[in-house]
């Protein structure tokens, strides 16, 4: 997945300057560019993968190898998508029905799933590199966050649930807190060794123009350590989806995880893959959507390569 | 002659790197350089010249000794003693003209007339059309006079650069040397030019001085008289050059002594 985009993004930049060399005298243009064959490529690999993957249960189940009540192929959970649709309640009760039957219910489910680890996303990453930088600039915060923030930053942010129910209650608050606390850490601690590793020169440079201690700081250190904390932040994504779900699960009264928890109390197998289907789908369109983000954002970097230079 | 543009009087250079023994590296250095002078230091290896060019562009203390820029003692670094290094160190962040603007941003100029200058500056140094590019969009060559631009930009009085072409091919090397007399030329600034390469100091400099191995001190001082643009079939070249390799063996030999007595 990472590597295609990859291939993409370069086929874009490359596709403007390979042209003229590319238009050989022999033959007539091609018909696609190379960016859209590659991105079309990288599509028909994806949907053999997953052919193959669905293909493989399906025959499983075919020739009987597979109770169907305890995994469903996906052409039994995705059948009956109208009866599914009727477990997507909103009105926040664990095992409710839904009396009317539509799609509104599942996107407001799924977007306040989403909605949860957006903010949690964007508050972590926010605090820790302002908390990171922070540590980094003042040695008395250093000396005295320090010790605290590397014993707690081992701790699994599913170990903080029952801190975050006590504190906040059931609600939204407590899955935010967990996104917040899985990608808190690893960008606090990121942001220290990036500020360290930002070369000696660009700082030289930024001293001899006369630029303020706060200048060098938003001009030059946050445009060369920003490649590297997304990143991280890319790397704590999936992270991030897997807690709000264990949120959702135990401390929150609506949302995909609490769907999956009913679905499995109530021995509802299709309904438990449907939901898996779904978050999949959120979890690599998420993941899309920051590495677009991060090709508008951090134009100068290519897709995959994230270290400072 | 007017005031010297850099003088240096009796400067030391000591450091202690952490758990290690502390370093000794310049040691009662004297010279001055005169206003629109082109300087060259040449050295063996770990003698101090780039030292020595840090401490002028105020980025390090000295240890001893004063260095004074037209009268005024050095205290912190300022854009008039622009400082180039062996990398370009272009940020990979802004385009060609924004970098060769920035420190011009830093310094608050109107957005319309840092673009002026910034696009000024790039004709002058052959970029004009490279202005919206990215830094790694452009060649070695190209990336290391786009660094030139940023610190011309600024209007220095003297322009250090610790080893610029060093990274760069033979034939690359010697297009940049042209390209730098021309600019020292237009610009009127004093350059200090470190290099270790014996006819990159011929070819440029209007005085050569030469290093002793560490403890750095000036071994001697070496006036260039040959006309330019110089020509290494000159045999006065020759003869420059028979002399700066006996110098710089010397010192070699005597680094290497040392090396193996320790």
């Amino acid at each position: 997945m990472t590597a295609d985009a990859g291939q993409t993004g370069l086929g874009h930049a490359e596709a403007g300057r390979a042209a003229p060399n590319t238009a050989a005298p022999i033959a007539k243009a091609p018909l696609l560019s190379p960016a859209l064959r590659r991105r079309l490529s990288a599509i028909g690999w994806g949907l053999v993968s997953l052919s193959l993957f669905a293909g493989l249960w399906e025959a499983l189940w075919f020739f009987g190898m597979l109770n169907p009540l305890l995994l469903p192929p996906p052409h039994l959970f995705l059948s009956d998508i109208p009866g599914t649709l009727k477990f997507f309640d909103r009105s926040n009760r664990i095992g409710s029905v839904a009396s009317g039957v539509g799609v509104w219910p599942l996107l407001f489910t799924m977007g306040s799933t989403t909605l949860r680890v957006l903010v949690g996303l964007t508050l972590g990453f926010t605090c820790g590199v302002a908390v990171g930088a922070a540590i980094h600039y003042v040695k008395l915060l250093r000396n005295l966050l320090l010790p605290t923030i590397l014993l707690l930053a081992p701790i699994s942010p599913v170990a903080w649930l029952p801190v975050a129910i006590f504190v906040f209650g059931i609600g939204d608050v407590p899955a935010i807190f967990l996104v917040f606390i899985t990608v808190f850490f690893a960008i606090v601690l990121s942001t220290g060794a990036q500020i360290e590793s930002v070369p000696k020169n660009y700082i030289h440079v930024a001293r001899i123009m006369g630029a303020s201690q706060r200048q060098t700081f938003w001009k030059v250190i946050l445009p060369a350590i920003l490649p590297s904390l997304f990143m991280t932040l890319r790397l704590n994504l999936f992270a991030a989806w897997m807690v709000v779900l264990i949120a959702e699960t135990v401390g929150v009264g609506t949302g995909l995880g609490q769907i999956t928890s009913m679905a499995r109390s109530t021995f509802n197998a299709k309904l438990v893959f449907f939901t898996m289907a779904i978050i999949g789908l959120l979890g690599f369109l998420s993941d899309f959507a920051l590495r677009q983000v991060q090709h508008k954002m951090l134009w100068w970097v290519a897709p995959n390569q994230g270290a400072a230079r | 002659m007017s005031r010297p543009a850099v003088s240096i009087q009796s400067v030391s250079k000591r450091w202690t790197p952490e758990g290690r023994a502390p370093v000794h590296a310049l040691e009662d250095l004297s010279f001055d350089v005169a206003p629109g002078e082109f300087i060259v230091l040449l050295g063996p290896s770990g003698c101090g010249k780039s030292t020595l060019l840090y401490m002028i562009a105020g980025l390090e203390d000295v240890s001893g000794g004063t260095i004074a820029c037209d009268g005024e003692p050095v205290t912190e670094p300022s854009a008039e003693r622009g400082l180039i290094f062996q990398e370009a160190s272009l940020f990979p962040w802004l385009t060609i003209a924004d970098n060769v603007a920035f420190g011009l941003a830093v310094q608050h100029v109107q957005p319309v007339k840092r673009r002026e200058i910034a696009v000024e500056t790039l004709k002058r140094v052959g970029l004009g059309d490279m202005l919206d590019k990215k830094p790694d969009e452009l060649s070695g060559g190209m990336r290391q006079r786009a660094a030139c631009a940023r610190a011309l930009a600024m209007r220095p009085k003297v322009l250090m650069m610790d080893e610029p072409f060093a990274a760069l091919d033979v034939q690359t090397r010697a297009r940049m040397q042209d390209f730098l007399l021309q600019i020292w030329r237009d610009s009127g600034a004093s350059i200090l030019l470190v290099t270790h390469s014996i006819d990159e100091a011929i070819s440029l400099a209007d005085r050569v001085v030469v290093f002793t191995s560490r403890p750095g001190r000036v071994k001697t001082i070496v006036p260039i008289d040959l006309p330019r643009p110089r020509e290494s079939r000159d045999p006065r070249y020759h003869a420059y050059r028979d002399m700066f390799t006996e110098l710089l063996a010397d010192e070699v030999d005597r680094a290497f002594a040392e090396q193996e007595a320790v």
